[in-house]
């Protein structure tokens, strides 16, 4: 029991870091089901994109082992053109695979995702090799830096993807809650052709929401490759899977819901990995969601409201 | 009447893949009238507002709607040019709240002195709403939903209001009240175009009327005309 006491500090840290990455992949994908009822499963591989593209972004600006400009700067700027860069990428993606889908039966644009997701794979395979890369986050972030409370250590990198997930979702709220994309956003999601009678422009409210949902993959992604380091082609397809599993136990379609789903399953993993076995880590994950989905098949947070006619 | 009427459909035709839903369907409505569209199940009429509203595209014909024709602008363009709609089964936003419902009525707008002035407006006409303005639209009661939509559509001051089936779902009381309300906006001058299978209901408000049976306009005429129609009841009862 005290062993598990002293530890718990240190899994909830790790708990939140990871759930932080499932949370931002996830509200791509609930963002995107909310006004298609599609499943985007290229997600995942935007991610990968994004864990590229900043890596890019850093070794151009660390040509020789010392940063050209400040670190901090770097970070930032990572961050940004992952974010850019997987949002047109997005955007992109809907209008080739899924657009002229947009009428078919619902399972040829979930096919045509998971091509788009071969492809990007693929084509990274093949312009940068199968080979891990590695991002040089110690020279970014001193590896001694953190913040300690008693026994318990925050690393300057977690304490890191925490503060920027938790800022990104409340842009993000704040977006979908208070500005006229947000409300548009929410009422194609309840009803497309209501909101086209209203003068909403479905085609344009559709984009936005791809770019918005890649760019946070994007992020992900970039976080990532800052606290874990490595990167490679095929990382987008567990974490993909792992950020649609965190959407459903959520509640699919709902914004907190996908927060709270990829918070809930990056802590169940952390403690998996912390208080049981690192081998069972997904096992364990797996079998607290079907349980939550088996009490709440909405999801926790996707119970709707009654609409009477 | 000689002035150039606010909407005018022109031999219209729409066909759904190979079926051929309207059949040279022409009609106008002129300001300030109340036109009411007339017609038993599947006679067409819900596909002609759909038409002017550009959710569904004829095959061929011309829609002018305030001297311009429209009939290739998307639904976002005529909404701007000032139609709204009360959708069939009201389409309210359900987990968006009663404020948030009637904003998406104003969303083409950016004025925001005339926005609030229209809200305050609005609200005095369906006191109701403004008890319930933070409330979520899906928990309104059928009643209060048809008070909503109505708000929502009146909120852009249209220069066109399209109505599909006010009647359908509610309540015979509520649909009298209804129907009450309907006139009184009319009265205070809004031009209505009514899609309604209540025909005795509509045609009583109405100023005019057209009955549509399988996609042709089979009669024309004033609405106080209309209702003693021989001709109506057989369009309706199909002998």
């Amino acid at each position: 029991m005290d062993a598990f006491l002293a530890q718990l500090p240190q899994q909830i840290i790790n708990g939140l870091t990871l759930g932080a990455v499932y949370a931002l992949i996830a509200l791509g994908y609930s963002m995107v089901y909310g006004v298609l009822q599609m499943l985007n499963f290229a997600h995942g591989d935007v991610y990968m994109i994004g864990a590229f593209i900043g890596y890019g972004v850093m070794v151009a600006l660390i040509p020789e082992g010392a940063p050209l400009i400040t670190p901090v700067f770097i970070i930032i700027l990572m961050l940004l053109v992952a974010m850019l860069g997987c949002g047109l990428l997005g955007v992109a993606i809907e209008q080739f695979a899924y657009r002229p889908l947009r009428n078919s039966p619902r399972l040829a644009p979930l096919i045509s995702a998971l091509g788009v997701s071969f492809f990007l794979q693929n084509a990274v395979q093949l312009t940068l090799t199968a080979e891990f890369r590695n991002y040089q986050t110690e020279l970014l972030i001193p590896p001694g830096a953190g913040f300690d409370f008693g026994d318990t250590r925050l690393p300057m990198t977690r304490a890191l993807v925490i503060v920027i997930t938790i800022i990104l979702m409340i842009v993000l709220q704040y977006l979908v809650r208070r500005t006229k994309l947000g409300k548009a956003m929410r009422a194609v999601a309840i009803d497309r052709e209501a909101a086209a009678m209203m003068g909403v422009d479905v085609d344009r409210v559709i984009i936005a929401t791809f770019f918005i949902g890649s760019a946070l993959a994007g992020a992900a992604g970039v976080l990532t490759g800052i606290v874990f380091t490595r990167v490679w082609h095929f990382m987008g397809f567990t974490a993909g899977l792992k950020g649609f599993t965190a959407a459903v136990v959520g509640g699919i379609g709902n914004i907190p819901g996908a927060m709270l789903g990829g918070f809930l399953l990056g802590m169940t993993e952390s403690f998996a990995v912390g208080f049981i076995s690192p081998t069972y880590r997904d096992v364990i994950a797996f079998v607290v969601l079907v349980i939550v989905l088996l009490v709440r098949p909405r999801g926790l947070l996707g119970a709707r409201i009654p609409q009477k006619v | 009447m000689s002035e150039t009427p606010i909407l005018r459909l022109s031999n219209i035709n729409t066909h759904y893949g190979q079926i051929h839903i309207l059949q040279d369907v022409s009609l106008e409505v002129y300001s300030g009238e109340l036109v009411c569209l007339l017609g038993g199940n599947a006679s067409g009429k819900s596909t002609t507002l759909k038409t002017i509203l550009g959710i569904v595209k004829p095959t061929s014909g011309t829609i002018e709607f305030r001297g311009e024709p429209v009939q290739q602008r998307p639904t976002s363009y005529r909404i701007e040019r000032g139609m709204a709609v009360v959708p069939e089964n009201r389409r309210i936003f359900g987990s968006m709240t009663v404020e948030e419902n009637l904003e998406m009525g104003a969303y083409l707008r950016n004025d925001r002195d005339g926005i609030k002035e229209d809200f305050e407006r609005v609200l005095k006409l369906f006191p109701r709403l403004k008890e319930r303005l933070h409330q979520l639209g899906g928990t309104l009661s059928g009643g209060e939903q048809q008070m909503l939509a109505m708000g929502r559509a009146l909120i852009s001051r249209p220069h066109l209001l399209l109505m599909d089936e006010p009647s359908m779902g509610l309540a015979p009381i509520l649909v009298e009240q209804n129907f009450e309300i309907i006139q009184q906006i009319n009265q205070q001058g809004t031009t209505i175009f009514m899609v309604e299978q209540n025909a005795n209901m509509a045609l009583s408000i109405g100023t005019r009327g057209y009955v549509l049976q399988t996609g042709r306009v089979v009669l024309t005429d004033q609405a106080k005309n209309l209702l003693h129609d021989e001709q109506l009841r057989k369009a309706y009862l199909g002998r």
